[in-house]
């Protein structure tokens, strides 16, 4: 159950024309994309152009927000997050006044959906991707906050990672403003919320872990023994590993570093030849080699009685 | 002008109070002192409808000038984390309008500004969170039908000193529950700078049927006013404002 006091999903319906009070400019309502923590977000029409519109009853996240993607989008060299277009207020029919702001619309695939699509060999290539963004963003003094695959979309040609939703964006030294369980290193015991490089480098461990726990983990009675196992289980995640385990145990001081490692993991030639026939990835489904072991060891063992038998039958005439 | 603290309430409670004079009454009463009330309704996480004593949560919560959800216990860490910083920013908020309203004149609000000045007025009242100094007391309604959310309760406290934890500004943190043995409240932790294993603090149970919301409300604007005034100043960047209700 959500609220019940002031609802945070506002429902604007498709169709309806949203009238900036301050800066005049008009936006058809197409339809809804998702809701965040603080406000919904619709596809919008401007123009001929699709843009994408989120509208809260908070006036102060939607202005937090706006001041996070104007410092992102003035740092140089990388494009973090989507561009902000328009900030304004919109007086509803009923006179309640709502406040919105107007950003890019980006058009692609979420991570999970994407990676099970094109193939497992993405994720790393990815990673390193998100890896590169948010080098420059902890040097531009931020940290991502509310890293998870829902704020993150993966666009076509040449694939990108994109990050749509900066709603957790903090600058470095302050509390975490916005964290999802699951990914926040807190809920974990695995660290303080404070904004520093490190918050982040686990919550995208998290996001390289999920890719094969789609359905996420609960944590146990001992969340740093469950972290390692489910680490441990999935042969996929094996390459990865031991830079997903240093990033969960905070032992990256930056982006780069972990850059640097996850690289140098991704293309040192495998020792073993003999196992390394690379399958096409199944994330999200278990591929466990225990199991095929054991029927493995079953067939072998039916085949032994089956001679047993003839053996006895030859011996019996 | 003083360096100022936010003191806040932070009322956990499932169901309507029985006892004693308006929760909501003694909230307003609260409000003037410049403490902000803030209410949690708790719902079972197997509870489909809302019960209407649950509707009191809301009136508590606006008399006192605070934020108020109704929720499932599941999800409780992630509430009483968005009660408490969402009641911060109000409070801050209020404080820097007056401010605007001195400079602006009278009836000028942050709505009144075109949304590129609102940034910069965002920013410091972000910063002002960040760095004030925080008083929470947590009143904790532990009758009968409570006793089995307080593992959940006991969790989302602690999750809430994390967070807090992370800011620059001081905490302090105090737990009470009610209805208590003797009088109205029980104190079951005195002010601390953060809470960690709590698991021992919660009474086994307390006799139910009884909910004096009221009067719990009333009794916990006193430790407030026992408790001396945190001190220590801060050399560099000191930002001062006025608190509310002075």
């Amino acid at each position: 159950m959500k609220s019940t006091m002031k609802n945070p999903v506002i429902d604007v319906k498709p169709g309806t024309f949203i009238n900036g009070k301050w800066h005049h400019h008009t936006y058809q309502i197409v339809k809804k994309l998702g809701h965040g923590a603080c406000g919904t977000v619709y596809l919008a029409c401007t123009q001929s152009q699709y843009v994408a519109l989120k509208i809260s009853h908070q006036q102060a996240s939607i202005t937090t927000e706006v001041n996070v993607l104007k410092a992102l989008n003035q740092v140089q060299g990388a494009r973090l997050g989507p561009s902000l277009m328009d900030v304004d207020d919109w007086q509803t029919s009923t006179g309640e006044t709502l406040s919105f702001y107007v950003m890019e619309y980006l058009k692609g695939y979420e991570l999970n959906a994407f990676i099970s699509r094109k193939g497992e060999e993405w994720l790393g290539i990815l990673a390193l991707q998100l890896l590169d963004d948010l080098d420059a963003l902890h040097q531009a003094g931020w940290v991502f906050g509310d890293l998870k695959p829902e704020n993150l979309i993966v666009i076509a040609s040449p694939p990108r990672l994109r990050w749509i939703d900066v709603g957790g964006t903090t600058r470095i030294g302050r509390a975490i403003k916005e964290y999802t369980e699951f990914y926040d290193r807190g809920y974990w015991g695995l660290g303080s919320r404070k904004a520093e490089p490190g918050y982040d480098l686990f919550a995208l461990a998290m996001v390289m872990l999920q890719v094969y726990y789609p359905g996420r983990f609960e944590k146990g009675a001992d969340p740093v023994k469950t972290l390692k196992e489910k680490l441990h289980q999935q042969q996929m995640l094996q390459k990865y590993s031991p830079c997903i385990e240093r990033a969960l145990f905070g032992k990256y001081k930056s982006s780069k570093e972990m850059k640097q490692d996850l690289l140098n993991h991704l293309t040192t030639k495998p020792k073993n030849h003999g196992k390394s026939v690379q399958k096409r990835a199944q994330p999200g489904k278990h591929s466990s080699p225990d199991h095929y072991r054991m029927l493995e060891s079953l067939g072998i063992g039916l085949v032994l009685l089956l001679f047993s038998f003839v053996f006895f039958i030859f011996q019996s005439l | 002008m003083r360096r100022g603290t936010l003191k806040q309430i932070l009322l956990i409670t499932d169901g309507c109070s029985n006892q004693g004079e308006d929760p909501a009454a003694v909230s307003s009463l609260i409000r003037e002192q410049g403490i902000t009330v803030n209410v949690i309704g708790v719902l079972e996480d197997d509870q489909s409808e809302q019960p209407e004593g649950l509707q009191e949560v809301e009136e508590i919560a606006s008399a006192g000038g605070g934020v108020s959800r109704i929720v499932f216990a599941k999800a409780l860490s992630q509430t009483v984390q968005m009660v408490t910083r969402q009641a911060m920013t109000q409070t801050i908020q209020g404080v820097v309008n007056q401010e605007l309203q001195e400079i602006l004149g009278s009836e000028k609000s942050m709505d009144d500004l075109p949304p590129e000045k609102r940034g910069e007025v965002m920013e410091v009242v972000e910063e002002l969170g960040e760095t004030c100094d925080l008083e929470v007391l947590v009143l904790v309604d532990t009758s009968a039908s409570m006793t089995k959310k307080l593992p959940t309760v006991k969790e989302a406290l602690e999750d809430l000193s994390l967070s807090l934890g992370a800011r620059p500004g001081k905490n302090r943190f105090a737990i009470f529950s009610f209805p208590g043995k003797k009088r109205h409240i029980s104190r079951l932790l005195s002010w601390t700078p953060s809470i960690q294993n709590i698991s021992s603090i919660f009474p086994k149970l307390t006799s139910g049927g009884i909910t004096p919301t009221g009067p719990a409300l009333k009794e916990a604007l006193f430790q407030f006013a026992r408790t001396p005034e945190i001190k220590e100043r801060r050399t560099s960047d000191e930002i001062y404002y006025e608190e509310p209700g002075h």
